[in-house]
C-alpha cells in the first residue's frame, strides 16, 4: 500500500544536503546553454503533468463545486450528511491510528536491531523484510486472506488461540482496522527499514565510539544516540503514510468479495466515492470526497516539502 | 557487562527471527500451497509439501480457466505495466536532465509543482481521471491506463537528483566547446551515463504499475481488458471455497490451490524483478546517501 515513494527517501536526503552544498556553484547557468533546450527537454512531461496531474484536480474542483443552482458548495455538504460518511473516515482514521503506532515503533526497532549485526546478514533480513514490497496490491490480499484463515493458516496457532475458527471469526468490523494495519505493515515495513537503515548509517561512528567508552550500553546508545538522529525520518514516514492510508481502496474492497458482505462496499472514503459514482450517478458528490482526500494529500505534500526541507534541493 | 552485551544480542536475534517467520512465512505458504490438492490444503500442515505433479496441474487448472482467462490478464497486465513504463522512462530521463542542467523560466515552479504532485497519492486522482477520460472517450481503451502511468514525477524527480549530482558539468560543456548541439550532449553525453537511472526509474515505475488495482478496475469495462490484479479478485468471488453461493455451473472451478497458482502468477514478474535486482536496487535507493 505505502508506494514506492516509503523506499527512495534517502536518496532524497542525500540529494538535498549535497544540493546544499553546491547551491551556490549550481545557479549559475551552464556555458553556452540556450534557453529554448530546457523547455524541450521538459515538454513531455509538461504534457503529461497538465493534462493528468492538473486537468484531472480542476476537473473535479469544477465538478464538486457544480450544484443545480449554480456554483456552491452544497455536494461537500450532501456528501458530508451521508450516513456513510463519518463511518468511513473514522474506519481509516482507526486503521491510521493501529497501523502508523506499531510501524514506527516496529520499525525504529528492527531498523536498530539489524544495524547492530554484521553487514551479510544484516543485509540477508533486509531483504527477507523488503521482500512482501514486490506483492503489494491484490496480491497481498488474497494472501493476507489465507493467513486470517484458520484451517489454512501457517498461523493458525495464533488464530485458535483467540478462539478463531472461521474465517468469519478473523474479520468482523470490529477487527478490520487491525487486519488492514498488518497488511500495511506486511507490504511497507520492510522498504522503511531499509530507509532508517541508510539513515543510521550516516550516525558518525565516532559518535557511537565516544558514547560507548563512556560506558554506554547497546540500549542506552541506541535510544539517546541513534533514535534522536533518525527522528527526522520517522516524522516523514508517519507523513506520508497517513496520507498513503487515507486512501484504502483495494484491502476493504476484496475482504468485502471474499466475505460476502462482510465488509461494507462503503468502508473507506475512497470506497465511497466510487460506490456515489458508479452505483448511485452522484458525480458531484463523488468528485467532492475526491477533493476532500486530494486537499488532504496536498496539506501533507506541502508541509513535507516546505517543513521538510526537500525544497532547498535547488 | 559482557553478559549483558551478549543478553541484547541473543534478544535482538530472536526478534529479529521472529519478524522474519512473520515477514518470511506467507511468501514460503504461497510457494507451496499450489503444490496440494484442495482437500490437503486443508487437512496436512500448512508449510508440507505437496507434489510437483499436483502443481502442474493447479497450474494447468489456472491458465485454462474460461479459456486462457488469466493469461489474457497476464498479457493485459504486461502491455499496462511496460506501456506506462516506457512512457514514464521517455518522459522523466529528458526532463530530469532539462530541471537539472539546463535554465529556463519555470523551472523552479515546476521543480515545486513535481515534487507535490510525487508527494500526493495517486489514488486520490482515480475518479477525477475516469472523468476526464470519459468526456475524450479513452475509458476502456489501454490508453485511459497507460497514459496515467506514463505520469510519474517521482521519475523526473529521481533523475533530476542523479543528473544534477553524478554528471560532472565540465564534460557537457567540453562537448559544447566542441559543437555539439542541446541534443547531441543529452543524446551522445548524458544518455549513455545515466544507464543506472533509467533502471531505477524503470523499476520503481514498473513495481508500482504491475501492483496497482485501483485505476485499472475503474478504467476497464469488460472482463478480456482486465490485468492480474484486477482480475484475481474476480477468481476470489467465484471460488467455491471461498464463496459458497457461487459453486454454480459444471466447469473446472478455482479452489483454494488454483488461487494461490493465480496470486503466484500475478506476482512473479515483479519477485523475480526483486531478486535479481536486489543489489543494484538497495545501493540505487540509497544514491550515494549512506557508507556502505
Amino acid at each position: 500500500m505505502t508506494d514506492h515513494l516509503a523506499t527512495v527517501t534517502p536518496a532524497e536526503h542525500a540529494s538535498a544536503r549535497r544540493g546544499r552544498r553546491t547551491r551556490g556553484l549550481r545557479e549559475r547557468p551552464p556555458a553556452g546553454t540556450s534557453r529554448s533546450a530546457g523547455y524541450f527537454f521538459v515538454a513531455i512531461y509538461v504534457v503529461l503533468l497538465a493534462c493528468l496531474g492538473i486537468a484531472p484536480t480542476i476537473y473535479a474542483i469544477s465538478l464538486a463545486l457544480q450544484t443545480p443552482n449554480g456554483l456552491g458548495f452544497a455536494n461537500f455538504v450532501n456528501s458530508y450528511d451521508l450516513p456513510q460518511f463519518i463511518p468511513a473516515f473514522k474506519h481509516v482514521l482507526m486503521f491510521e491510528a493501529i497501523w502508523l503506532v506499531s510501524q514506527s515503533v516496529l520499525v525504529v526497532l528492527l531498523a536498530l536491531m539489524v544495524h547492530n549485526l554484521a553487514r551479510r546478514v544484516s543485509s540477508a533480513f533486509r531483504f527477507i523484510f523488503y521482500l512482501p514490497g514486490a506483492m503489494a496490491g491484490a496480491a497481498s490480499v488474497v494472501i493476507w486472506l489465507f493467513m486470517f484463515t484458520p484451517t489454512t493458516s501457517p498461523f493458525s496457532f495464533l488464530l485458535h488461540a483467540l478462539h478463531y475458527t472461521l474465517l468469519a471469526n478473523t474479520v468482523t468490523p470490529n477487527n478490520l482496522p487491525v487486519l488492514f494495519a498488518i497488511m500495511a505493515f506486511w507490504t511497507g515495513a520492510g522498504g522503511w527499514i531499509v530507509v532508517m537503515h541508510g539513515a543510521l548509517n550516516n550516525v558518525p561512528t565516532e559518535l557511537i565510539e565516544a558514547a560507548e567508552i563512556d560506558g554506554s550500553n547497546v540500549l542506552q546508545t541506541a535510544l539517546r544516540i541513534k533514535l534522536p538522529l533518525i527522528r527526522k525520518w520517522v516524522v516523514y514516514m508517519l507523513v506520508l503514510s497517513f496520507a498513503a492510508g487515507m486512501q484504502l481502496f483495494v484491502e476493504p474492497q476484496i475482504l468485502g468479495i471474499a466475505t460476502g458482505g462482510e465488509v461494507p462496499p462503503q468502508w473507506s472514503p475512497n470506497q465511497l466515492a466510487y460506490y456515489l459514482a458508479f452505483q448511485l450517478d452522484r458525480f458531484n458528490e463523488a468528485a467532492a470526497i475526491s477533493v476532500d482526500l486530494l486537499v488532504l494529500g496536498v496539506i501533507v505534500a506541502v508541509i513535507i516539502v516546505w517543513r521538510g526541507r526537500l525544497f532547498e534541493v535547488q | 557487562m559482557l553478559a549483558r552485551r551478549y543478553a541484547f544480542r541473543i534478544i535482538a536475534i530472536l526478534v529479529l527471527l521472529l519478524f522474519t517467520v512473520f515477514f518470511f512465512g506467507p511468501v514460503v505458504w504461497l510457494l507451496i500451497a499450489p503444490t496440494k490438492t484442495d482437500s490437503q490444503i486443508i487437512n496436512k500442515a500448512p508449510l508440507a509439501f505437496g507434489s510437483f505433479t499436483t502443481f502442474g496441474r493447479t497450474f494447468r487448472d489456472v491458465t485454462s480457466y474460461e479459456g486462457n482467462l488469466v493469461l489474457t490478464w497476464l498479457k493485459n497486465s504486461a502491455i499496462y505495466a511496460f506501456g506506462g513504463t516506457a512512457l514514464a522512462v521517455l518522459a522523466a530521463i529528458p526532463s530530469g536532465y532539462g530541471l537539472a542542467l539546463t535554465r529556463f523560466a519555470g523551472r523552479r515552479a515546476l521543480l515545486a509543482i513535481t515534487l507535490v504532485v510525487m508527494i500526493v497519492p495517486g489514488t486520490a486522482l482515480v475518479l477525477p481521471l475516469f472523468l476526464e477520460a470519459n468526456t475524450v472517450h479513452l475509458v476502456g481503451t489501454v490508453w485511459s491506463i497507460i497514459l496515467p502511468f506514463g505520469f510519474f514525477p517521482f521519475g523526473v524527480y529521481l533523475a533530476y537528483i542523479y543528473f544534477s549530482t553524478t554528471i560532472p558539468k565540465d564534460l557537457l560543456g567540453a562537448a559544447r566547446i566542441d559543437g555539439a548541439g542541446e541534443w547531441g550532449v543529452f543524446w551522445r553525453i548524458a544518455l549513455p551515463l545515466a544507464v543506472p537511472v533509467v533502471g531505477l526509474v524503470g523499476f520503481f515505475s514498473f513495481v508500482a504499475n504491475w501492483n496497482n488495482y485501483y485505476l485499472p478496475f475503474v478504467m476497464t469495462y469488460d472482463n478480456s481488458q482486465y490485468p492480474l490484479q484486477v482480475g484475481l479478485p474476480i477468481l476470489l468471488g467465484s471460488s467455491p471455497s471461498i464463496n459458497p453461493v457461487a459453486a454454480t455451473g459444471g466447469q473446472a472451478l478455482i479452489y483454494r490451490p488454483e488461487l494461490a497458482m493465480a496470486t503466484l502468477i500475478a506476482i512473479a514478474p515483479v519477485l523475480l524483478v526483486f531478486l535479481f535486482a536486489q543489489r543494484t536496487l538497495v545501493s540505487g535507493m540509497l544514491a550515494g546517501s549512506t557508507k556502505e
